[in-house]
């Protein structure tokens, strides 16, 4: 009898550890870097959810297993470096996926080239992510478009769509991305014909602009640029509209928050921002999308989600057309990606690992953020 | 006219920052006066009061004076706790002990509430009470947040001034600080005396945590740290350890930023600040108001 019990337990050992190898698909690692807490959390819930639900749908019909790991950066340079490390070292992933925002990205994007692993982000839009002093990175990719496109669309809608002739830019003279659209906004916009009456920075941690906007104020700007993150908008917007400014507001990408409206509320209706794609799209890639991630989520997906998933998507195909599962495989498989059919539109990589891709421009409504026109470039 | 609205404007925009720096300004000083020790947790308990503020108003619907009352109970608690639990133990220790003993329960307070359960590390939107006016003087505008803050600020100071010199308590927290042994021997309560400071310190630093949050509604729990470090200036400046001085240092740090940014830019905002402090030291190194040289 305790034979047999032996035997048979033997059997079952082989068969649960022997079975499983044949059956078993290589397991890949890919690690993403995202803000889950912090000052710009909504983003990386956002991404977090978008590539679980990525991770998900290529399980079903992949070749390989993935296995995730996911990282928070706290929209913190050093955060973000500090979980590159982690990731490429001990936790020897494929690839990574992220971070969010640029001053984060710029920083793990060094990281990830100098070890040689590829890295897609799906939204940070600064040129310093792919290239660094015009030389390109070539371990490094994105799934949006770039700043300087970005700030050139917002001033260029500003001065023809909204017909205002006058302009102030406040923005985040540590944060490179607000610094990038900032910069390009005004070139544009004083290019076009408009004046940029005032261009006036504050800090990361400010959360009083009274002295400045107090500033802007006896300029009687018509349009009020601010290319920052939700939460400084909101406060700023705030700000702005009790110091009895009228004119309307513009921004960029960062603006895409529920928490926007939240915290901004009647500050900041009536304001215009550049955005990398809108729910209202009518697309089958897009819609199918937006099903199901409501369905999982319960609510709809804003950029950050669309993007990362784009981001994602984009890495899991180039893994399984490429030869091998490794580094230098993927990444040349990246490079040539042309005409892929995304949830924020087709794109292609252009030389510099930046997607081609058009502006969508969207207006703060009472209940959220409403389609307003969109930009090829 | 145009030049003299705008200045007058932004004396009232620097006026109303000024105000809440020189409400956690009290805090340090006071805590300096009797003990000597930079407190380095007292932005944290002006961050602590927000998020207080921050619950009451969200979760129960409660008039405004009882939000106050209830915040100042609750961080003059705290602050209570904070002495009883980290300092007292350390009260013949050397003073760096003291110090670095500080700036652990400042870390902690932060990394603490910051966890997933508690406050997180998320940045939430504070629910203003009422909603904002804006009263147009013609020479300049301001707002009922504004006068709010101006008022709330005067009653605590007048209150503040009526406790320490006009009462029993004052006049020992008075002791104290002139010399604490000497007023041992005089048979004053020391402990007492130093617990009944950090709680007027704390329940002041809860007001600035409302007052604040309703000017500027975003919270988080590293919120205390910049206003914390302008403040601990403000007290320098004012000559710490004076309580009038503090005042007069958070109204000073409060227009210098509002006036740098206006005239200058933000980027040499805090720089100015620091020279300021710098000049003052140079040739007064007790502060504006300081008189006595310290005991060695």
């Amino acid at each position: 009898m305790k034979k047999a019990v032996h035997i048979s337990l033997m059997l079952l050992v082989v068969c649960l550890f022997g079975g499983s190898h044949v059956f078993a698909k290589e397991i890949i690692r890919i690690g993403l870097i995202t803000p889950l807490t912090g000052d710009v959390k909504t983003y990386g819930e956002s991404a977090k959810n978008a590539f679980n639900m990525a991770i998900e749908e290529y399980a079903k019909k992949g070749k390989y297993k993935i296995q995730p790991i996911i990282t928070d950066d706290r929209n913190d340079p050093t955060e973000g470096a500090n979980a590159a490390l982690k990731l490429i070292t001990q936790d020897r992933v494929v690839a990574i996926i992220g971070p969010v925002t640029s001053k984060v990205a710029i920083p793990v994007s060094e990281i990830a080239n100098a070890n040689r692993i590829p890295m897609i982000s799906g939204t940070a839009t600064n040129p310093k992510v792919t290239t660094s002093d015009g030389k390109r990175k070539p371990y490094v990719f994105r799934a949006c478009y770039i700043d300087p496109f970005q700030g050139t669309i917002g001033a260029r809608f500003a001065l023809k769509q909204v017909k205002r002739k006058t302009a102030a830019v406040l923005y985040d003279v540590g944060n490179d991305y607000s610094k990038g659209l900032a910069e390009y906004f005004r070139s544009t916009f004083t290019k076009g014909g408009g004046t940029v009456v005032a261009y006036e920075c504050y800090q990361k941690d400010d959360v009083d602009f009274s002295g400045i906007i107090t500033k802007v104020g006896t300029k009687r700007p018509d349009v009020i640029y601010i290319p920052d993150y939700y939460n400084k908008v909101a406060l700023i917007a705030k700000q702005v509209r009790e110091k009895g400014l009228k004119g309307v507001l513009v921004g960029g990408d960062g603006w895409d928050s529920p928490e926007l409206l939240k915290i901004g509320g009647n500050a900041v209706v009536g304001g215009y921002f550049t955005n990398h794609y809108s729910p209202d799209r009518k697309d089958p890639v897009a819609e199918d999308f937006i099903k199901k991630y409501k369905a999982k989520y319960k609510v709809v997906p804003d950029t950050f989600a669309a993007l990362k998933y784009d981001a994602t998507m984009i890495f899991l195909k180039a893994l399984d057309e490429a030869k091998k599962p490794n580094s230098q495989e993927i990444v040349k498989l990246l490079g040539t990606l042309k005409n892929y059919k995304g949830v924020t539109g087709n794109m292609s990589f252009d030389r510099n690992g930046d997607a081609v891709k058009s502006v969508v421009i969207l207006r703060v409504d009472k209940g959220g953020f409403k389609y307003v026109t969109t930009v090829n470039p | 006219m145009e030049t003299i609205s705008y200045l007058l404007q932004q004396c009232v925009n620097g006026l109303q920052l000024g105000a809440v720096y020189a409400l956690i300004a009290l805090g340090y000083t006071m805590v300096y006066g009797v003990l000597r020790l930079i407190n380095f947790a007292h932005g944290d308990i002006f961050m602590l009061g927000a998020f207080i503020a921050y619950y009451l108003i969200s979760k129960f619907d409660i008039p405004i004076y009882l939000v106050f009352a209830i915040t100042m109970v609750c961080t003059a608690a705290a602050g209570y706790i904070i002495e009883k639990v980290a300092y007292k133990p350390l009260r013949n220790a050397p003073r760096i002990s003291l110090l670095i003993t500080a700036v652990g329960v400042s870390l902690f307070l932060e990394y603490f509430l910051s966890l997933k359960f508690l406050f997180t590390a998320n940045y939430i939107g504070f629910p203003r009470p009422f909603e904002v006016q804006v009263y147009d003087l013609s020479l300049f505008t301001v707002t009922n947040i504004q006068l709010i803050i101006f008022a709330v600020t005067a009653v605590s100071l007048v209150l503040l001034f009526l406790l320490i010199y006009k009462t029993k308590y004052g006049k020992a927290m008075r002791a104290v600080s002139y010399d604490q042994e000497v007023a041992a021997l005089m048979g004053i309560n020391i402990d007492a005396t130093i617990s009944l400071t950090f709680i007027v310190g704390a329940a002041l630093a809860g007001v600035g945590g409302i007052l604040y949050s309703i000017a500027y509604p975003q919270i988080n729990v590293f919120m205390g740290i910049m206003p914390g470090i302008k403040s601990f200036i403000a007290a320098v400046l004012g000559g710490i350890g004076i309580i009038h001085g503090a005042v007069l240092g958070g109204l000073v740090i409060g227009m210098s930023e509002v006036f740098v940014s206006g005239f200058l830019s933000s980027t040499f905002r805090d720089g100015v600040i620091f020279i300021i402090l710098f000049l003052v030291l140079l040739l007064k190194p007790s502060g504006i108001f300081g008189k006595r040289i310290e005991k060695v």
